[in-house]
Formats: structure tokens, sequence, C-alpha cells
């Protein structure tokens, strides 16, 4: 169990679930959500300054040891190519020359489906720039299989739309881009209980990213421990090799012999 | 000088550099990142990057998100 990490960008994980830092109560609450989650890699957003009011507004990476955490600043928000590659770059200049990111362009504001023509564009462009790119994208396969080819470093297909908590809706179309990727596939939005994690994992996922399933939760912190117990017991249950189905045929699992006659 | 801050206009005296605007807007010592005209200034240069008229600036910082 100990050998059995997850390795993004030639860095070795043994947490595989991600955890987003948003719409937490506080900052407190949100430290102690990822603390019981078990996370390593925490997605951030990247967002103009406040200017001119709350000076001495706390500050999100005060919370984040460095030491403990790896960051994955995102480009939620921008509907662009070239919105998303300015934010990772000023992404990459406020955390001293950080290299590895969450690239996403949406394309609909209600959705917040990818816009994967505009995705495909920025990842080529930030591949080239050296950054290691985690990609958020649709369940398409071809689509996966282009953005491994550009060179990003993780796929991260939707499971459902993003703050749904809808869980798992094509597991089918999760499972060809797993058999077929050739680097780490990441189900990325949708997870909305413990449950959908486990379904995931069994799938053959190699992480899971998620933030609303557990800021949304009535108790967070309790919820991420749920996570991170839900995608360990998924994995693991993945690499045990489930039994397979029998449809409408039952096999006992106690002896048939010797059972005690029936009296007349 | 008029130059844009995250998408507002400022009109501003006695700001020569990237770093006279930082204290300005009481930004010194915090964790920002500023990009120019379209083009990241890195750190060490704040204090050399002039600052002229109808320049656009961006400054973030890093907030909680998925």
């Amino acid at each position: 169990m100990s050998q059995d990490q997850l390795v993004i960008a030639g860095k070795a994980y043994a947490s595989r679930l991600l955890v987003g830092t948003g719409k937490y109560r506080d900052f407190a609450q949100t430290a102690e959500a990822l603390d019981a989650s078990g996370t390593e890699i925490v997605t951030v957003a990247i967002r103009r300054v406040n200017l001119g009011q709350n000076a001495d507004e706390p500050n999100l990476l005060d919370f984040l040891p460095k030491n403990r955490y790896t960051l994955l600043p995102n480009t939620a928000g921008c509907y662009s190519a070239d919105d998303a590659v300015r934010t990772l770059r000023l992404a990459r200049e406020l955390l001293d020359d950080h290299r590895l990111v969450k690239l996403e362009v949406l394309g609909d504001p209600h959705t917040l489906f990818p816009n994967v023509r505009e995705t495909l564009k920025a990842a080529e462009v930030l591949v080239k720039e050296g950054f290691d790119v985690m990609v958020y994208t649709s369940d398409d396969p071809i689509v996966a299989r282009e953005l491994a080819d550009i060179g990003c470093c993780a796929i991260m297909p939707l499971a459902s739309l993003i703050g749904s908590g809808m869980g798992i809706l094509n597991p089918w179309n999760l499972k060809l881009i797993i058999e077929e990727a050739k680097v780490p596939v990441l189900v990325d939005a949708g997870v909305g209980t413990a449950s959908d994690a486990a379904i995931a994992m069994e799938l053959g996922c190699d992480g899971i990213l998620m933030n609303t399933a557990i800021a949304a939760a009535d108790d967070p912190v309790l919820m991420a421990r749920a996570m991170k117990l839900a995608v360990e017991a998924g994995r693991a249950a993945y690499r045990a090799g489930r039994m397979p189905k029998r449809f409408y045929s039952a096999t006992p699992s106690s002896p048939s012999e010797g059972v005690i006659s029936a009296r007349k | 000088m008029k130059i844009r801050v995250n998408g507002e206009e400022r009109a501003l005296d006695g700001v020569a550099t990237l770093a006279d605007l930082i204290a300005v807007l009481e930004l010194a010592g915090k964790r920002v990142a500023i990009e120019k005209n379209g083009e990241i200034v890195p750190r060490s240069r704040h204090g050399e990057e002039c600052l002229s008229d109808g320049d656009e600036l961006e400054i973030v910082v890093a907030v909680g998100g998925g």
C-alpha cells in the first residue's frame, strides 16, 4: 500500500484526494477541512486584490503551510485561452516560479461546461512555457487524448457539472479515458458524497479533485474525512479487483453439504 | 497621470515606479503579482519599473477556489 502513490509531473503523493479552498465559512475552517481530508494538493484561485479597503484582510496563503501542501492555482472564471494563460503567468509570479497549475477554460456561465477549443489552445501555450498542466475537460475520450498528446501532465474530466454534486453520470466515458490514458486521470467536478468518490476510484481514476462536496456539506470537516476514507476505499477496491457480477444467479457463501435435514 | 488598476481608472501624482504605486495602494509587503499592459513584472523589478500615463495594471492575490 505504501508504494501506491499518485505521481504527477514527476512528484509522488500519498493522497489521491485533491481539495479546493473555496466556499468555506472562513480560513480556519478551510484549514481544518484540508487537514481532515489528508490532501496534499490544494487548489487556489487568482483574483484581483481588494484595493483601498480591508488592508489587514487575512491572506489564504497564510493558512496553507508551504511544506505541507502543493498549491494548484486554477483559471476558474476564465472564458478564453488568453485570459487563462495570463492568469497562470500571474500565478507563477505570485507563487515564486510555481509550475503545477490547473487549467480550466469555461464555455458557459450556466453549466460551467469547458470550452474545449480554448482549453486545447491554452494547453499548447502553457506546456510550451514550461507549466505542468492539469487540465479540466469534458469526458470526451478524444479530447482527453489530444490534451495528453499536447503534454498535459494530468487529464481531469468532469463527472458532472461543477458544484452540482450530481455524481458520476457517465462511468463508461470515464472508463474509456482511463483505459487509454498515458497520464493520470482525475475526476474533477461533480462528486457529491462519499459513494460518488468511491465509484470514481473503483473505475480506476488516479485521483479526485473536489471542493463543493466538502465545503457545502453541513459539517465540512466531517465530510472531508468521509472523502478521504472513500477515496482510499475505492482505490483499494480497484487494486483488489472486484468479483465478477453474476446477474440473476446466486451462489451461496456457505457450504452446500452438511445442512441438517428437515424434520418430517 | 492616469492609469488603470484592476479595471478602475486612477489619477495618481508623485508615483514614478511600480514600487511607488504599491506603497500608495498600501500593498507593500503583501503577496501580490502584477501584470502591466499584458506582461508580468517580476517582483525583483518593481523598484525600477516606471509607470506612464495610460498604463493598465492587474494586481492579483491567491483566494479560495476549486
